[in-house]
């Protein structure tokens, strides 16, 4: 049984919000009482539609993110970061071993900059390397595990294609030879073709480097795909998590359910049965009390009694986690 | 009977600073009342010059070969040169749905007066009726609050509502032939399922064409009757969406399907198609498709063929090239 390498115990992260600057300040609660361990060499997806606080939640494990309440905790092999308590020399190592990859590998990558320089970046901020010649050699190892041609390196971005981008983000995230790594709709803005190759390079270099990923998608067909674990997140919380081919055969929570029975198949004659939900997610600045579901979900009862419940996680399978109020109506 | 729309042998060039280069080549299609004719490939292929040119939404630097046709009602919209007879065409007997609906309202002005302005253009009606048609069809489109949305603007407004506006203010003119360029690809899946049943039951009710142009193999099944798979600026591959989908025959369909993950099938790997898309400006001759085909042969013979659709079955058109490599 392989370790933790992240633990986020009880998370909450909330915004400050002030409509206007005579406006009371309002607190947005974006992620709520989250709960996950992600072990060591896992492919551990999240996923829900926007504004459920994926995004949030990816940050808040990278640091980037302040934390309300809880606390995140890195396991690396011979210590622990606690980033509720961490001082700034250790936040630069953690910075280290955690990296994000962006979902716009048209924004992300400074046009001013050569692919060589854009991908040495880190390592040079981080004080990694000690010469030119090792920054290059680095880079070079890098880009090549990377697929990209190393005689390419002296090139501008506007030179390179959706895909070739993206490599070269993958590369710069993966130079100070980090251990886990967040990927943020790292495939979204990609055709389906160069989708697939990426993802076979996610996959190829968590084997060659050992590495972990938290993999944030809207796309459930692509984190069934990639994934070994994957949790539901619905304005705010986790409202199911369990290893992914359990997930997809056998949903448990009304969302979940509804969510995979959305996307659209590719046989024509298998006509949708989308469980249509009612509305849109509610606004993070007034969610709905008790379980953040019930305005959209098909098994809300009459009386209200979804609205005092409290949510939280049960494990009604081995690892198989859904959220209380789904576990009766689903 | 003749069709509703049809496009015969329509070239597209862009004079630019880098060269002429070539957008859509020898595309034809054609669309009957209440069909719809979904339109897939990567970016770059040519699906929104397409619709484009229908509109003829493409700009001053285009260039047209003279003899395409693109025909409504028996008349060549690339033959229109009066501001009057484009009229007729932009937003009446055509309107367009953009993937983008942040995009395509102005957000300085109230949703409501947007709707009343171009349905008064197109039509002879009074203010007052025009915003009885207008809260009307935003009603019909599953807007709550109808009358209050009217007076508010684009941003106040969530992504599915502001796509479900954009449908109502393009159906309100009551056009003929309806173009959706990518219209659920900006939303989220659940959304994008509420908004695919919409049109399904609105296409059906008004008895329209719609050309429905995505990138997501899945939404075409569900929409599509009949699909078009376009690569570089051609069209090849063309049939009725269950044969196509179900029996694909040109690699580069066979592809697009193959890169997709299969949520029913979790064990295939994923195979992207190798190489990427060449940049327009060196558009291989011959095979547009022959610097990827994994069946392209040695001695380059695809070079040398001349691109067009042949009938293999009845109603499945498949590229010449393709018809021998398809079958390995």
């Amino acid at each position: 049984m392989s370790k933790n390498i992240v633990s986020v115990n009880n998370l909450s992260v909330s915004f400050d919000y002030q409509e206007n600057f005579l406006s009371k300040k309002q607190k947005i609660k974006a992620v709520n009482n989250i709960n996950i361990k992600i072990k060591k060499g896992s492919f551990f997806g999240l996923v829900g539609e926007s504004g459920s606080g994926k995004t949030t939640l990816g940050r808040a494990i990278l640091g980037a993110n302040k934390i309300s309440t809880g606390n995140v905790i890195f396991h690396d092999d011979d210590r622990d970061y606690d980033l509720t308590s961490i001082n700034s020399k250790e936040m630069k190592e953690y910075r280290k071993k955690a990296q994000l990859i962006f979902q716009d590998p048209y924004a992300a990558l400074s046009p001013r900059m050569t692919v060589r320089d854009i991908i040495a970046e880190p390592l040079e901020v981080m004080k990694i390397t000690n010469s030119r010649e090792e920054t290059d050699e680095k880079v070079r190892e890098i880009a090549s595990k990377c697929r990209l041609n190393l005689e390419h390196l002296r090139r501008y971005p506007h030179a390179f294609s959706g895909g070739q981008r993206q490599r070269i983000s993958i590369a710069r995230a993966l130079v100070s030879n980090p251990k886990f790594i967040v990927a943020d709709e790292s495939v979204a803005a990609l055709d389906v073709s160069i989708q697939a190759d990426i993802l076979n390079l996610l996959k190829q270099l968590q084997n060659e480097l050992n590495l972990t990923y938290l993999f944030i998608s809207h796309d459930l067909s692509v984190v069934a795909h990639v994934c070994d674990i994957v949790a539901v997140m619905y304005l705010g919380h986790i409202v199911e998590m369990a290893p992914s081919r359990d997930l997809f055969s056998n949903p448990r929570h009304p969302y979940t359910k509804a969510l995979l029975s959305s996307i659209p198949s590719i046989d024509p004659e298998n006509k949708s049965k989308a469980i249509e939900l009612e509305g849109e997610i509610p606004s993070a600045m007034n969610p709905p009390s008790g379980c953040v579901f019930r305005t959209r979900c098909p098994h809300a009862s009459q009386d209200g009694k979804e609205e005092n419940i409290e949510m939280g996680l049960e494990e009604v399978e081995p690892d198989h986690w859904v959220d209380r109020c789904g576990v009766s109506c689903g | 009977m003749s069709h509703l729309l049809e496009i015969n042998n329509l070239d597209v060039k862009f004079d630019t600073d880098e060269g002429r280069i070539t957008a859509i080549e020898n595309v034809s299609i054609s669309l009957d009342q209440g069909k719809v004719l979904g339109i897939v490939g990567e970016s770059g292929s040519g699906k929104s010059v397409t619709a484009k040119s229908i509109m003829q939404l493409n700009p001053g630097n285009t260039i047209y070969n003279d003899d395409a046709e693109i025909i409504i009602d028996d008349e060549n919209v690339l033959k229109f040169t009066s501001n009057n007879d484009l009229k007729k065409i932009r937003g009446g007997k055509v309107s367009m749905i953009f993937q983008e609906p942040m995009a395509s309202f102005a957000p300085a002005i109230k949703i409501g007066h947007q709707m009343i302005e171009q349905l008064m253009i197109h039509k002879p009606l009074t203010k007052k009726e025009a915003k009885d048609i207008s809260i009307d069809m935003l009603n019909r489109v599953g807007i709550a609050d109808a009358e209050k949305r009217f007076n508010q603007y684009a941003f106040e407004l969530s992504g599915g509502m502001r796509q479900r506006a954009m449908i109502a203010m393009a159906l309100s003119t009551m056009p003929k032939l309806l173009l959706a360029d990518e219209p659920t690809t900006a939303l989220d899946v659940t959304i994008q399922a509420q908004v695919i049943n919409l049109m399904k039951d609105i296409i059906k009710e008004f008895n329209m064409g719609v050309i429905f142009i995505t990138h997501d193999l899945g939404v075409i099944a569900q929409v599509a009757d009949d699909v078009a798979v376009m690569y570089l600026g051609s069209v090849v591959e063309q049939g009725p969406v269950n044969e196509i989908l179900k029996n694909p025959m040109h690699p580069y369909t066979r592809g697009l399907i193959n890169a997709l993950p299969d949520i029913n099938n979790l064990d295939a790997p994923l195979t992207p198609i190798p190489g990427n898309i060449p940049s327009p400006l060196d558009r291989p001759n011959g095979c547009v498709f022959r610097t990827r085909c994994p069946h392209a042969s040695k001695e380059g013979k695809e070079e040398n063929i001349k691109m067009g659709l042949v009938e293999v079955k009845p109603g499945h058109w498949l590229d010449k090239c393709g018809v021998d490599c398809g079958k390995k």
